[in-house]
């Protein structure tokens, strides 16, 4: 009978590993600085000594028995022949203790009095599990404590403790400097009471200061330094062995000296170096001294290092952990799945599995996975292999590789209940998908395998926004979730649709984009007329499959507007009112007589009036159509919509066409004139400006330079000039152009953008001025010296239908630069901003009485957000939308 | 048919005063009472859908805000141009906004790169340029170097020479007697006065000692408050009235200056709240300004995840960073700190301590593999088919 797994870690004590705890844990001594005997066989009392743990696969452990995966590694020890100081401990304690107890009696240099008040605080803050105080209240003392001169316990007088890194002691005597070696500091330590310690911040139960000063070093096992053998056949050893044999040699050595009597200098500088040995294999970045080097020159790695940094134990395999399951590949798009599918190539999906239970129900099913083995035969129908498995588990818990099974029908019939198969993945399954960066939780969704033939990952366009994908060679991940349970929050949680709606705002950020807002337009616009034909082929690509309703125009010839088929798609009971993108925000909105059919009015899901871009279905719009939909009628409904309604619109748009091209920036020579005039105009007038400035004539602005005022002034005239001249070009361009259809439904692109297209790109900038870098007094070698007039300094007349000349070309190129320059820069600053928000943030959860409260359980809101509204739930930051539920009960009872 | 009353409107709405967060409550009385021929059938009809409407848009248990928050506000940084200076105001004042500044507020950094302050004046005085005028001179700092032309030490008389600039004291409203007055209260020497020059005759100084009276002379303030170099006066079109807009911040020290609307001042500075006003008025501070940083790149954050990382930043009454220094660093746990940043630093420090790690957090238990108390982790319920109850177990469990 299955049980579930009970065993859970409650909680971790930190302490420091006493010398007789270290003697205890060791398996062996270590002696030897060596690892191999010639023979090949590690050496008994060596550093891969046999007992420390096996890390050849077949070889059993010598103290545990167990084969590599199973043991664990066992520690062993090296007794150093004089004590060394751990540079971790050496400033931030050590050194602190040093200065606050007494040199003779080890005591804090504190009277009993003021240490039974220090006692009395410290009870009351752990009362309270104040440790902030605590830790104010210990730096206080430690403060008092190094003041005094002499000792209230025992009169001894205190001298001055200097610290030279990494980790020397000096006390300044009478007598002069002298060195306090480990050994007498340990001495010291191991006199200090138990009760004083609690009063410097140490726990003497779990650590007590003696203990840091190191006397025993443990051997970490060989699974912790495990060695790798180069194709070559010779062995190459981990950094920590290296810095072992350094230690056991030194320590060897210096051992002999102290026996042999040789003379105290000698001994001491053996003794140092055992320190920086031993400093070294714990950090080799101490400052001070020269890191520790492999024969190549490069620093060893060693065990600070092998913690600390991004690719450390810490933030490179514990909080983040490489998994099986998954695959990465390059995506593609594919307008003909649902925006919930992912499409995965064949080759892909017989690899990834999915674990599945053989039931009394699914058993007939199995089997048939089963005989398909691993290399099933291909599908005729989909052109893609038909779903197999991988491996079969027994209940017993043995593996079966079905790759090497002779007879597949056999095993497939030996299947029975309890059997699990690891099949392969096929359509239906959800799995996880995943762009990086992954900067909000829309950047892993669930989607619906899709088998292919290609190498692509595809994905639907809709979904591109939320993983800020495009098709330029991005890659993206997929993640098999390999329990039910997992299966199950996947699919509730975390499915595309689930997500439409972005908790940033409120609203969705799923939606249309590009062609399919450009085509909802021409869709839905007062001058589309679709004949019956093309009707029932675009509601055929809608997945329509109901009436049609009584054509706008009856005769001579049956005609439907475009407004009535996309309110086909529509939930039958919609109610939205809004403008759209091209609304030209008159002071008085003329409604649904408007003359460029911006007021977008649905009742009872019919689009009355208005024409369809952006605003109503695009991806970050908030209280728009598509908002209202899964506000409304769910996610489920909405995804339908948007499935139907982006298929439908592509249809309308290969049929309608769409292009843009030369012509489209073209003007007429008259437009053309207009602009060249408009800009030299403007361009006089800088000049005017500057002969201006040069006069004297120029009036400064307030708080600012003379030439900073003109700079100003001349920025703002020819950005006036590109501005104006952007709007000439625009007279010359109706809604017929491709190019403004797409600027002004939101699809793709800005006015500016035309603008610089058709009239004039404008100036260029670096830093918010003017550009002037590269030589002496000028930015090119084409102008002359001091030149500041519009067209030295980076002021681009031409278009870029028309060219850029070389000057300009250039000033362009180095524009450009800076914007890359900007974009990479800012990538990681706020990187690591997000980095600091989510660390910070992450352990605050509602409850259930919607207090917000950290995993510790304090208190951070006592209502979320002030109304305990979820922000992807409200309807855009407001908790409900009160003027369409107004506006729906009043017309409701009205009927 | 007559409309219901205001009053009675209101009394409706306010039936609900315990079901209705606030902002709902207004909302509601403001649109109902712009809606004709209201019957109180019909209001209540409202309300119920407005409540029900409400009860299905709150938060689920479990729901880890606090991520979502922090993604929320993280992401869009990435959309954010990094162009640091802008104008805020009034054009002569520079302001650090866009990512860089926003980094500032969460870092809740001592000293922010360009503190402004924001001074209304009291109603009376705030319509009279003349008046406004004082209370500018009050407020921006007047050094002796900012009204003379020239300081110079003379070392052969041993003198320090100050020529006065007698347009710019006009305007600051300065008088040379102030000078000598301030001068002589240095008690650095004799200070004589000629027209427009100001001598500082100090013979019995050495001249290591002079070089520094001329340092001092040179930062002496004459008038307004530490910190603030320029104050620009401008008309507020909308409240027809003069506002003061301040480079440099000096809330203590201006809050202080008689014509000072203290309900209406304004500084950019959060740490300087925090001291000045206390904790409450920072946690809004934040709120404020995150929210402006936000809203002039055009990017859409619900303003409730700017209100949790604020409430987090002033939890327990201080202001605490976002970061190192800050709330992860005084994180209970020891996983969790050092899985951040200084990561050694922190293994060291709580073996000598001998911390417990209770495994509380998330981080932890992602670190040691076992289910985060978060979101789905939170419900502790444990499914164990074929379980029987042991004769010999005992009831409490």
């Amino acid at each position: 009978m299955w049980t579930p797994e009970l065993k859970k870690i409650s909680q971790i004590q930190f302490g420091i590993l006493s010398p007789d705890e270290i003697r205890k844990m060791a398996v062996t001594k270590i002696i030897t600085a060596d690892t191999y005997n010639e023979d090949g066989t590690p050496i008994e009392g060596g550093l891969i000594d046999r007992r420390l743990g096996t890390i050849e696969p077949g070889q059993r452990c010598k103290t545990c028995g167990n084969q590599v995966g199973d043991c664990p590694g066992h520690f062993g020890m090296i007794e150093l022949a004089r004590p060394v100081i751990h540079v971790g401990y050496a400033k931030s304690i050590i050194y602190k203790l040093l200065r606050s107890t007494c040199r003779a009696c080890s005591r804090i240099i504190l009277d009993s009095i003021t240490n039974k008040n220090y006692h009395k605080q410290m009870d009351e803050f752990a009362e309270k599990e104040d440790l902030k105080s605590a830790s104010e209240l210990i730096k206080e003392i430690i403060k008092e404590a190094k003041k005094k001169a002499e000792c209230p316990h025992c009169s001894q007088p205190q001298y001055k403790i200097k610290y030279e890194k990494p980790t020397s002691f000096f006390e300044e005597t009478p007598e002069g400097s002298v060195r306090i070696t480990p050994s007498e500091i340990q001495k010291r330590f191991e006199g200090i009471p138990t009760l004083d310690l609690r009063l410097l911040g140490i726990d003497a139960h779990h650590s007590r200061p003696e203990w840091m000063i190191i006397s025993v070093l443990p051997v970490p096992p060989v699974s912790v330094r495990a060695s790798i053998t180069l194709e070559s056949g010779v062995r190459s050893e981990d950094d920590l062995t290296h810095k072992l044999v350094d230690i056991i040699r030194i320590n060897q050595r210096l051992r002999e000296n102290i026996e042999a009597g040789a003379p105290q200098l000698i001994v001491e500088d053996l003794w140092e170096l055992l320190q920086y040995h031993v400093t070294t294999f714990m950090d080799n970045e101490v400052a001070g001294i020269p890191p520790a080097r492999h024969r190549s020159g490069r620093a060893l790695r060693t065990l600070t290092q092998r913690l600390r940094g991004k690719e450390g134990r810490f933030r490179g395999n514990l909080s983040g952990k490489r998994v099986d399951f998954s695959a990465r590949t390059v995506i593609s798009p594919d307008p003909n799945i649902s925006i919930n599918e992912v499409g995965v190539p064949e080759q892909i999906a017989k690899i990834l599995t999915v674990p599945e239970r053989v039931t009394e129900w699914n058993i007939e099913e199995m089997k048939e996975l089963v005989m398909n083995g691993p290399n099933p035969d291909i599908d005729e129908k989909k052109g893609v292999s038909q779903s197999g498995s991988n491996y079969i588990i027994r209940p017993d818990g043995k593996r079966i590789d079905l790759r090497f099974v002779g007879d597949l029908n056999k095993t497939a019939e030996m299947i029975d209940q309890g059997f699990i198969v690891e099949r392969h993945l096929r359509d239906g399954d959800m799995v996880l998908f995943n762009r990086q960066p992954s900067l909000h939780r829309m950047s892993i969704m669930a989607h619906e395998v899709r088998v292919m033939p290609g190498k692509t990952f595809r994905l639907h366009l809709c979904v591109c926004t939320p993983y800020n994908a495009d098709f330029d060679g991005d890659e993206m991940n997929l993640h098999v979730p390999q329990s039910e349970e997992a299966r199950a929050e996947t699919r509730v949680l975390m499915r595309v649709q689930e997500q439409i709606l972005s908790p940033r705002y409120g609203g969705p950020i799923i939606g249309a984009l590009h062609d399919y807002v450009s085509a909802a337009f021409l869709l839905t616009r007062k001058k589309t007329l679709i004949s019956k034909e093309d009707v029932w082929q675009l509601l055929l690509a809608g997945n329509y499959d109901a009436e049609l309703p009584k054509p706008a125009i009856a005769y001579p010839e049956e005609f439907w507007t475009g407004k009535q088929v996309f309110s086909l798609l529509l939930p039958p009971d919609v109610n939205v009112t809004t403008k759209a993108r091209t609304c030209r925000k008159n002071e008085l909105c003329k409604n649904e007589l408007c003359e460029y059919d911006s007021y977008v009015y649905i009742r009872n899901g019919l689009l009355l009036s208005g024409v369809i871009d952006r605003r109503a279905i695009g991806a970050d719009e908030s209280e728009s159509v598509l908002h209202v939909v899964v506000k409304d009628h769910g996610s489920d409904r909405a995804r339908e919509f948007l499935d139907s309604l982006t298929q439908m619109l592509l249809e309308f748009l290969s049929h309608e066409g769409f292009s843009l091209g030369y012509s489209n920036v073209n003007l007429p020579d008259e437009g053309k004139k207009r602009i060249n005039m408009l800009i030299e105009e403007k361009e006089n007038a800088a000049n005017d400006m500057i002969e201006a400035y040069r006069r004297g004539e120029l009036e400064p602005l307030p708080g600012k330079s003379l030439e900073e005022t003109l700079e100003m002034r001349i920025m703002s005239i020819l950005a006036k000039a590109r501005d104006s001249a952007g709007r000439v070009a625009n007279d010359y361009m109706g809604i017929s152009n491709s190019a403004v259809v797409m600027a002004s439904t939101g699809a793709k692109g800005t006015q500016l953008n035309i603008a610089q297209m058709a009239a004039c790109v404008g100036q260029q900038s670096i830093r918010g001025e003017r550009i002037l870098r590269g030589y002496r007094k000028r930015a090119l070698p084409h102008f002359k010296k001091n030149d500041i007039g519009p067209v030295a300094r980076g002021f681009v007349r031409s278009n870029y239908r028309s060219g850029l000349s070389p000057t300009e070309f250039f000033f362009h190129a180095q524009g450009g630069r800076e914007g890359l320059v900007d974009t990479a820069v800012r990538t990681s600053t706020s990187g690591y901003l997000q980095r600091r928000l989510v660390n910070a943030l992450q352990d605050l959860h509602v409850n259930y009485d919607i207090i917000v409260r950290t995993t510790e359980g304090d208190v951070v809101q006592m209502k979320y957000g002030e109304d305990g509204v979820d922000p992807m739930k409200s309807y855009h930051g407001r908790p409900v939308d009160i003027d369409t539920v107004i506006e729906e009960i009043i017309s409701s009872e009205e009927n | 048919m007559a409309s219901l009353s205001k009053d009675k409107i209101y009394a409706l709405i306010n039936e609900r005063e315990e079901r209705f967060p606030k902002s709902i409550r207004t909302d509601l009385f403001n649109k109902l009472t712009d809606v004709p021929d209201l019957k109180e059938k019909l209001v209540r009809k409202i309300l119920d859908s407005v409540e029900d409407a409400y009860l299905r848009s709150l938060v689920e248990p479990g729901e880890a805000v606090g991520t979502v928050a922090a993604q929320s506000i993280g992401e869009p940084g990435t959309q954010m141009t990094l162009k640091t200076f802008h104008y805020a105001g009034v054009a002569e004042l520079n302001v650090t906004l866009g990512l860089p500044r926003l980094i500032e507020i969460l870092d809740a950094r001592k000293n922010p790169a360009s503190p402004y302050m924001t001074v209304y004046l009291e109603k009376q005085l705030s319509k009279d340029r003349e008046k406004a005028q004082e209370v500018q001179r009050m407020i921006e700092l007047s050094t002796v170097e900012s009204i003379s032309d020239d300081i110079t030490v003379d070392l052969a008389l041993m003198q320090i020479k100050i020529t006065l600039n007698s347009v710019l004291m006009s305007d600051k409203g300065i008088t040379p007697d102030l000078i000598v007055e301030k001068l002589s209260k240095l008690k650095k020497g004799e200070v004589l006065q000629d027209q427009n020059e100001i001598i500082v005759d100090s013979k019995d100084l050495t001249i290591d000692e002079i070089y520094k009276l001329n340092e001092k002379i040179r930062d002496l303030k004459l008038k307004g408050v530490k910190g603030i170099t320029r104050v620009i006066m401008s008309k507020d079109q909308e409240l027809d009235e003069w506002v003061l807009y301040t480079a440099g911040s000096n809330l203590p020290d201006v809050l202080s200056i008689s014509g000072v609307d203290p309900t209406r001042i304004k500084t950019n500075h959060i740490q300087e709240i925090r001291d000045t006003l206390g904790i409450e008025a920072t946690r809004q501070a934040i709120i404020d300004e995150a929210t402006a940083v936000l809203q002039e790149q055009g990017l859409d954050v619900d303003i409730r995840h700017i209100m949790l990382v604020s409430d987090i930043m002033t939890q327990d009454g201080n202001l605490r960073q976002i970061g190192r220094h800050g709330i992860s660093g005084e994180k209970e746990s020891v996983l969790a700190r050092a899985s951040f940043e200084v990561t050694v630093k922190h293994l060291l420090n709580s073996a000598a301590r001998g911390e417990l790690d209770k495994l509380r957090g998330i981080t932890e238990n992602v670190i040691i593999g076992q289910i985060i108390p978060l979101g789905t982790g939170t419900v502790d319920l444990i499914m164990w088919p074929g379980y029987q109850k042991r004769s010999d177990q005992t009831e409490d469990e």
